[in-house]
């Protein structure tokens, strides 16, 4: 592949369902998570309000791109970023991204019965999530150490998966895992897993809630696999599905982060002056904000070809998703950055917010690929692989 | 035509397309501007002057400006389809860009139906070049406070003082000028008025000024005793400041009504590519060395939000926090990097970077060293990046101001 130019290069668009799902989320998630509940929640053992969680589901929104005969809507993702921007906005909790990346999988990767048979639950609202990272911290998903090998018609997995999201509250789990040398994915169900299989971990964003998965002992019925032979197709696609859902809730974060700081300088007083007066706090706080800016146009931009029917091409959705990974973390990271030194002594303590949105940024950029394992990817696609510059 | 068909626009876009394909000129064997900011001889002037011409003679400018005054009288999309056009076959710029681009738009807007009728048709077919009167040698960012001294005597204004970085003044035929009609004013914004100035009369005089390329392009103009008329007042005396405002909001792009076309070359990410492609260091090709990789994704991204902006700009579900808020940081976005993508060519020229302009050796004829030195005229005019900084934060964000 050669892009040539900035015309190769994705477009941008904004369907009536996009709309009508922004404005309905933007309303569902102010309404549902104001920041003393988020506050409230990042003690909680589950993390997550189960009544919104259920709210959510009945309101269809875990149905958006799962296709009609399976329950679903019939969109695509480019209409779950609204969604999930706003719910990054809000901070609200609750196992979504885990549940459509998990769809995801079933829907790229999965044969025609589990399909049927797991998607329609989904829609309905039951949760569940991915596991395919590992000891390594490689972003790689293709590479893992889990294994599975087959014996007597069941699945024997060994190995451990790390920062598994929401898998407490997961009805099922799709893990990858070796499988005869080559990469697989694998429905666990609830029910497969022993008492201790899961480990909450402390991971850096409270909001979240991850655990790590020791599959050692577990075993399924072989038809748990998902289609061997779609399982690196799927993987590619986890990864740039997740991508972009992390994109679309560091974009709505850091405009959260933006105002929190503006509200801020709006109201502080220094040397008789509102500090947001002073250049000094004024102009880090505008380029913040055109950060943000520009992460909102990238984001929508790989939205649009998640949704595009000539989505075809593979890449050009591929350059526009790491674009908006690369740019949504740099907006959130720097404003939360900021934030946090704006406010002052103040900015210093747990109970300014900005830490939060700090923490978010440093988690989310460690789940799928920061931003210089994002820029890695796209100089390759963009300049061409290092030590072949010389064929044109 | 209010109501128009995709067939319409498909057809007239097809039009374009084939007119610039046919009549863009080929370069002309002299360097041409990259910006209106840059024309310094009387050479680049006619050529630029006649190929303006050529394209609103063929209706690909002022395609959306009403059919009364000159235009075409056609909805915005055509305009935006011959815009297209011209870009994809790489047309020189338009010259006449303070007429197209923000005169025009105002006096559209709030001119008499006189002014209309005077001044529109002459913007569009380059016949009646503009200059804008905004800085003085004393006030630049600080433009409230501008000096420039108009006295009312009968139907005339009586004009002394002088302004500055005045683009195209030496051929300018008309100045939008800030002036000072009221000393005792209760603040120095009111005291502003906001007059069509002619540039022809007794006591109006340019010099002009070198630029920091060697080139020339802009002028201080002096002003003595110099007699204008009071009809070319826009809105009432004293409410210049804000006509003024209303201007610069369409000199950045943040209102929209501009004739059509480009006045700048925009710096392509993929051209500073293809110069990477040949550049080496140390006996190998500098594309497989990270950190100038790092730094052209970076580009590359740059350059894709700037176009990605501008298409989500027309989107209003997607700007509902801040309607004005893409609009308002373009200027500031493009001319900074401009600035850094041309900076950042110099380096891949190794050795050769020492040279400029008119030297055999120098790479692409020192284009990327006069477009680094040029980029600095969008970061300062209309604007420093500064004051584009305190505008967004006091305009969009709702910071308190800067005082």
């Amino acid at each position: 592949m050669r892009f040539s130019g900035m015309e190769n290069l994705g477009g941008m668009g904004f369907s009536e369902e996009q709309n009508d799902l922004l404005d309905m989320a933007t309303r569902f998630c102010r309404e549902k998570s104001p920041m003393d509940k988020v506050r409230a929640l990042l003690e909680d053992e589950l993390g997550h309000v189960p009544a919104v969680w259920q709210e959510m589901g009945e309101m269809g929104w875990l149905a958006i791109a799962i296709a009609q005969e399976y329950g679903g809507v019939g969109l695509s993702l480019a209409e779950v970023v609204p969604v999930v921007e706003q719910m990054g906005r809000t901070l609200l909790a609750t196992p979504f991204v885990s549940t459509t990346l998990a769809a995801q999988a079933i829907i790229k990767g999965g044969t025609e019965q589990q399909k049927a048979d797991i998607l329609p639950r989904v829609a309905a609202g039951e949760a569940a999530t991915v596991a395919l990272m590992e000891e390594c911290g490689d972003w790689e998903l293709a590479k893992m150490q889990a294994s599975a090998t087959r014996s007597a018609g069941k699945l024997k997995f060994s190995g451990t998966k790390l920062l598994v999201c929401d898998a407490a509250a997961a009805e099922r789990i799709i893990v990858s895992v070796s499988l005869d040398g080559k990469p697989a994915l694998v429905i666990v169900e609830k029910d497969d897993l022993p008492k201790d299989a899961l480990r909450r971990e402390v991971v850096i964003d409270e909001t979240k809630r991850s655990y790590a998965l020791t599959l050692d002992g577990i075993s399924v019925p072989s038809d748990r696999l998902l289609d061997p032979a779609k399982s690196v197709v799927a993987l590619a696609h986890l990864q740039l599905a997740a991508n972009l859902l992390i994109a679309a809730e560091m974009c709505g974060g850091a405009k959260s982060v933006v105002d929190y700081t503006v509200e801020y300088l709006n109201t502080r007083k220094q040397f008789g002056k509102l500090i947001g007066s002073y250049q000094a706090v004024k102009h880090p706080t505008v380029a913040a904000y055109v950060e943000y800016e520009k992460s909102r146009s990238h984001l929508y931009s790989a939205a649009h070809c998640f949704n595009d029917p000539g989505c075809s091409d593979q890449g050009r959705l591929e350059v526009a998703t790491r674009m908006a990974a690369v740019q949504t973390e740099r907006a959130l990271s720097y404003a939360a950055d900021r934030s946090i030194q704006f406010h002052g002594g103040f900015g210093f303590t747990y109970e300014c917010d900005a830490q939060i949105f700090r923490r978010r940024a440093i988690f989310n950029a460690a789940l799928f690929g920061d931003e210089n394992y994002q820029k890695q990817k796209l100089a390759e696609m963009l300049l061409g692989v290092m030590g072949d510059m010389g064929s044109e | 035509m209010s109501v128009w068909t995709q067939a319409e626009l498909d057809e007239f876009a097809a039009g374009a397309d084939v007119w610039f394909r046919g009549n863009t000129p080929k370069p002309p064997g002299f360097l041409l501007p990259l910006t209106f900011m840059e024309v310094g001889t009387d050479q680049q002037f006619e050529f630029l002057r006649e190929w303006q011409r050529k394209v609103y003679e063929a209706g690909y400018l002022g395609a959306a400006w009403p059919r009364e005054y000159g235009g075409g009288g056609l909805p915005e999309e055509f305009q935006r389809a011959a815009t297209e056009a011209m870009r994809k076959y790489d047309g020189p710029i338009l010259l006449n860009a303070i007429g197209l681009n923000w005169t025009g738009p105002l006096i559209i807007n709030i001119g008499t139906p006189a002014q209309k009728q005077k001044y529109l048709q002459g913007i569009l077919n380059a016949e009646d070049i503009w200059c804008q009167g905004f800085s003085e040698p004393e006030h630049g960012s600080d433009l409230g406070n501008a000096q420039l001294r108009a006295v009312r005597d009968g139907k005339a204004y009586i004009l002394n003082g002088s302004k500055t970085w005045t683009t195209l003044g030496k051929y300018a035929k008309y100045m939008i000028l800030l002036a000072r009609t009221d000393l005792d004013a209760p603040n120095k914004y009111a005291g502003l008025s906001f007059i069509l100035t002619p540039m022809n009369v007794t006591g109006v005089e340019t010099h002009n000024i070198r630029k920091l390329t060697g080139e020339y392009g802009f002028t201080q103009t002096f002003f003595t005793d110099a007699r204008v008329p009071v009809d070319g007042l826009v809105g009432e005396e004293g409410q210049g400041w804000k006509v003024a405002m209303q201007t610069l909001e369409y000199e950045r792009r943040a209102r929209p009504g501009q004739a059509g076309g480009y006045v700048m070359k925009e710096i392509d990410a993929f051209e500073v590519l293809k110069l990477a492609r040949k550049a080496e260091r140390d006996g190998k090709l500098v594309l497989d060395d990270p950190v100038i990789r790092d730094r052209l994704v970076d580009y590359m991204m740059e350059a894709q939000s700037l176009k990605l902006n501008g298409l989500r700009g027309r989107i209003p579900a997607l700007n509902l926090d801040h309607p004005k808020g893409l609009a308002l940081m373009t200027k500031l976005q493009f001319s900074e990097f401009a600035r850094e993508v041309s900076q950042f060519a110099l380096s891949l020229q190794g050795s050769r970077s020492a040279y400029y302009v008119g030297d055999p050796n120098a790479i692409d004829n020192g284009f990327w060293t006069r477009a680094y030195l040029n980029a600095f005229s969008a970061t300062i005019g209309g604007g420093t990046s500064e004051i584009q900084h305190n505008i967004i934060g006091e305009h969009v964000l709702g910071l308190p101001k800067t005082r």
